[in-house]
């Protein structure tokens, strides 16, 4: 994928290789001292922001309706696993696949609009998404499916060991967080930046630019897939709430306080948002005031994110 | 100090019985339900506030037990709902989760509580399944249940005449359940449905709805939803003079709160289905006189009540068993007759179904109302055992 | 008795006048938002929460100052008009210079806090407000009882909408208003105070919300969360008419109402998601909107 290094990217590569050794021991350690489940609700809801941010950080297009991927996968995973009995990984592929499937066909109607008309057209997509599984019989409505196995990975490892789970979530997170990095590095995601630079620039240069676009989309949808999927087999259950509109919401949310267009801001972003809800939800309505309040002081003062004001501060990118 | 007490209490206990522990010396109960949306009102911060009358009424500190109350909000949402119970259970020692209103989360707090063998009393959620095909040794539903709903209100109408039924549901799992047993209710005795819409669930606009209902010129109009989708279909309906016009509305599921919310011009004639009205008698009022100050001044919901009993009885199980063990103390609780002052005397079956008695009552008309609050006229009592579907239809395999 | 579609006449009627009087409201709704994105370019997410702000300030009227709904139809858009002032003055105008999604999440968080405090202090089944005494009742149509205060709402929807557009597209400090959105130095240069027209701007829609929640108190239920789902709703009326265009919205929200109507009668679950259905055909047809030309 890559050729030669040049020079500016090497400078780049230090902190950035700080920043994923940090992420490494954060997420290894962390179960030591803090609750497993939290956790690996982090690791998924990071994924899911990072294959967002692609879309929005690095390719300039807002999508409000990223949940109907988190949630399509969620149902697929949850079905497979609990009425098909599949195996997790096979489980969880089968929900990825959806999501996948379900981005190639959202995307080509979207792609072909810009800036607010892009996000109007999947928020209406994932409406229409969400009304499909209020009534579908197999999503089990507003009570969801429950009780999902999380079985046995490969046929062998029993996942109900929550330490099992745990690693295998932690391996599919990482997994997904360097594909988007690599991505983000190569010449596909060169384009993806000149795309979103100047659209018109990069057509006269004689690329296809709806093609990278749709590519880049269906990836970032595949990859929210993955994360809703594992997401499910982790809660054992896949409910409305993860295809409602308020969760397009919160995705967006959880990238903007980490940092639009970074690469460790998703995943900062998650785990304030997360962390957050956690702790506050035994003070009840105090989350969305809380919430609210984040959106308003990202958005006046703190724009870069967390990562993003600490990469101006180092003045490298993160 | 309580500690050191409650070590030695158990120490001591133990000498007497095998399962002489109280975990961490502590009896810790999680109050799990709405704060900050559509269920807010039923239960919310009042809750917790039922959970500790029980505590100080129980004698906690009398008798050296140590009770603690934690709450949360679980957002109607099934993952962050299962999210705290499996915190709770895991990490911070609770023992029992109480209330949880809305059956999808109620579902899932229902399968975590039997995975990690705590024990679980349901007063907020409505569907009959928890004592059904979703029953569990460690799952007790107080209050009330779709099936008691459906039956209570809707053969207590028949019986009095008004046949016809037409049927405005919340187009989701819970309004389909309560119109699918209201349904089979009047027909059994004897009714006929003239038709049903569905309206997509927080639909703002009933009036299109309410107007088939009208020109079905159905003697009964059933309205199978909840919450917000209630209020508004019983305000719009006034607006559209349906009362005015002969016909009547049967809320399938109403609490004091909604009735609160409309206002007494626009509920009065409304007819449903409660097991706990404040100003029923001199033992209910008294402990409404309580509770209102310590909840900005709103009387006691069932769900409130439910709680109030359900935690009452717990304390009351967890003493004679000098243990908390979960599956062991819901055990106890169906072996133990109940008793408390809001819901009398009662009685836990094998399948977790708690009895007791249902009352039918009328939203009073402005004119027969004395003060806020003071809102129904009972029209009925169905006995406890008439009140919940009988044991062996529920197909819960606990029941043998 | 004839039948259209399979229900008879009379019904069909109704359910058509029905729509008509729901389609008045989304166009009083979908008329603040048009003024604010089609003039300033902002993308107003607090709409909702203005529409409820406007509705528990009627409330507050009637309980605690005596004032009635008549009076409330004024105060309360003065009121949550210079509410949001304010929070145009303060805050949405350092984005201006930067791209719309900023102005999006800012209006968005602010929704959030509003209602969020509102719940807090409300709790969430809502708050009586009756009908106006001059307005309870009815007529029987024949085909159809309407309660008088439904066909109020049309009548007052109608002149709103109507002196509205008038105003924006047919009068001179409509057409200033219009210049100084495209071209701000140019008029500026003409000595006119172009913020401050903005903000007076940012505050008329703003008020256009809280005037659509007074006439919202009397018949649906005055609760915190009575905008959070109508507001996208109404942007998809704004953005099917075309988001530049106020006549659009008005047109659209007319328009919407009645197709909804209908689908409450053939496919009442689906009344919720054809408007989004509509809006995703529309957008792939003709991105501006039906009325409304791409910026």
């Amino acid at each position: 994928m890559a050729a030669v290094l040049p020079a500016q990217r090497k400078a780049e590569v230090g902190p950035q290789r700080i920043a994923f050794v940090l992420l490494l021991a954060f997420f290894v350690l962390g179960p030591l001292g803090m609750y497993p489940v939290f956790l690996m609700k982090v690791m998924c809801f990071a994924l899911f922001a990072c294959a967002f941010n692609l879309l929005i950080g690095f390719v300039g297009l807002l999508s409000f309706g990223h949940a109907m991927f988190l949630g399509t996968a969620g149902y697929v995973c949850a079905h497979a696993a609990k009425v098909w009995g599949f195996t997790p990984e096979l489980a969880i592929l089968a929900g990825t696949a959806a999501a996948g499937a379900l981005g190639i066909v959202t995307g080509l109607l979207a792609i072909r609009r810009q800036g607010i008309y892009f996000a109007m057209i999947t928020l209406a997509l994932a409406q229409m998404m969400f009304f499909f599984y209020l009534q579908a019989p197999f999503t089990g409505g507003e009570d969801g499916i429950q009780a999902v196995p999380r079985g046995r990975l490969f046929g062998l490892i029993d996942l109900s060991n929550v330490w099992a789970m745990y690693a295998t979530v932690l391996v599919i997170f990482l997994g997904g967080f360097v594909l988007i990095y690599r991505t983000i590095h190569s010449p596909f995601g060169q384009v993806l930046k000149a795309i979103r630079e100047n659209e018109a620039r990069a057509t006269s240069l004689g690329y296809d630019t709806d093609r990278y676009k749709l590519a880049a989309f269906v990836l970032s949808a595949t990859l929210s897939g993955l994360a809703g999927a594992t997401n499910a087999l982790v809660f054992q259950l896949a409910a409305l709430n993860n295809v409602h509109w308020g969760m397009s919401g919160e995705v967006v949310l959880m990238t903007l306080v980490g940092g639009l267009g970074t690469i460790f801001g998703p995943v900062a972003g998650a785990l304030v948002v997360l962390a957050m809800e956690n702790y506050l939800a035994t003070l009840g309505f105090w989350v969305t005031i809380a919430q609210g309040a984040i959106f308003v002081l990202c958005v006046l003062a703190f724009r870069r994110g967390i990562i993003g004001e600490l990469a101006r501060l180092i003045r490298k990118p993160l | 100090m309580l500690r050191k007490l409650g070590i030695a209490a158990g120490v001591a206990m133990a000498m007497a019985s095998a399962h002489a522990q109280i975990s961490d010396g502590v009896i810790k109960i999680g109050v799990l339900n709405d704060q900050s949306s559509l269920y807010a009102d039923i239960s919310g911060q009042g809750g917790a506030v039922a959970a500790r009358m029980a505590i100080e009424d129980f004698g906690a500190a009398k008798k050296g037990m140590k009770v603690e109350v934690i709450t949360a909000d679980h957002q109607n949402k099934p993952e962050v709902g299962s999210s705290i119970a499996r915190q709770w259970y895991d990490r911070d020692g609770v023992d029992v989760i109480v209330d949880v209103p809305t059956s999808s989360v109620a579902l899932a707090i229902n399968q975590v509580t039997r995975e990690k063998n705590k024990a679980f009393l349901v007063s907020g959620a409505a569907t009959s399944d928890l004592t059904g095909k979703a029953c569990s040794p460690n799952t007790i539903h107080w209050t009330y249940d779709t099936w008691m709903l459906a039956h209570g209100t809707g053969s207590a109408i028949v019986d009095t005449g008004k046949k016809s039924w037409f049927f405005l549901t919340a187009d989701y799992a819970f309004g389909h359940a309560l119109e699918r047993d209201t349904e089979e209710v009047v027909v059994k005795a004897g009714g006929k449905v003239l038709g049903k819409v569905r309206h997509p669930l927080n639909a703002q606009d009933f009036s299109s709805f309410l107007l088939q209902a009208q020109s079905s010129k159905a003697q009964v109009i059933g309205l199978a939803n909840a919450g917000g989708d209630t209020i508004n279909s019983i305000k719009q309906a006034a607006e559209f003079g349906i009362v005015k016009g002969g016909q009547n509305l049967a809320g399938l599921l109403v609490f004091i709160s909604d009735v609160h919310a409309l206002g007494l011009p626009t509920a009065q004639g409304l007819i449903f289905t409660e097991t706990f009205y404040w100003d029923r008698d001199d033992a209910s009022r008294a402990f409404a006189k309580r509770f209102a100050p310590q909840y900005k001044g709103n009387m006691p919901t069932m769900v409130q009540a439910g709680i109030y009993s359900s935690v009452l009885h717990y304390l009351k199980a967890v003493e004679a068993l000098k243990s908390d063990d979960g599956p062991k103390v819901i055990a106890k609780m169906k072996e133990m007759p109940t008793e408390d002052p809001l819901f009398g005397k009662g009685r836990i079956r094998q399948d977790g179904r708690k009895i007791h008695d249902a009352y039918l009552v009328e939203v009073k008309k402005p004119s027969e109302s004395k003060g806020p609050w003071d809102y129904y006229k009972i029209l009925a009592t169905i006995p406890a055992d008439k009140a919940f579907r009988p044991e062996k239809e529920g197909g819960c395999p606990l029941v043998k | 008795m004839t039948e259209i579609f399979g229900i008879p006449t009379q019904a069909f009627m109704g359910q058509l006048l029905i729509g008509l009087i729901n389609g008045s409201f989304y166009a009083l709704l979908s008329l603040g938002l048009a003024v604010i994105f089609g003039l300033l370019n902002i993308i107003n997410f607090t709409h909702g929460a203005q529409y409820m702000m406007g509705a528990f300030v009627a409330w507050f009227l009637l309980n605690k100052a005596g004032v009635g709904y008549w009076w409330a139809l004024l105060i309360a858009p003065i009121v949550v008009g210079v509410f949001g002032v304010i929070i145009e003055r303060t805050m949405l105008k350092q984005l201006y210079k930067l791209d719309h999604l900023y102005g999006l999440l800012l209006t968005f968080g602010l929704a959030l806090i509003i209602q969020g405090v509102f719940r807090n202090e409300y709790g969430s089944s809502g708050l009586p407000y009756s009908i106006p005494s001059q307005l309870t009742g009815g007529q029987n149509l024949g085909f159809m009882f309407l309660p008088k205060y439904r066909g109020w709402v049309i009548i007052f929807s109608l002149i709103v909408c109507l002196s509205t557009w008038f105003v924006i597209e047919k009068t001179k400090l409509g057409s200033y208003l219009r210049a100084a959105t495209e071209n701000p130095e140019l008029v500026r240069a003409f000595g006119i105070n172009v913020p401050r027209m903005i903000t007076l701007t940012y505050g008329f829609g703003v008020g256009l919300a809280a005037l659509a929640g007074v006439m919202a108190a009397p018949i649906y239920s005055v609760n915190p969360l009575m905008g959070a789902d109508l507001i996208i709703v109404v942007f998809a009326v704004v953005v099917i008419g075309g988001m530049g265009s106020i006549m659009g919205s008005i047109v659209t929200g007319f328009g919407l109402g009645i197709i909804e109507g209908l689908t409450k009668v053939f496919y009442p679950e689906a009344s919720n998601t054809v408007i989004f259905i509509i809006m995703a055909i529309v957008l792939m047809f003709r991105p501006a909107g039906l009325f409304g030309t791409l910026r």
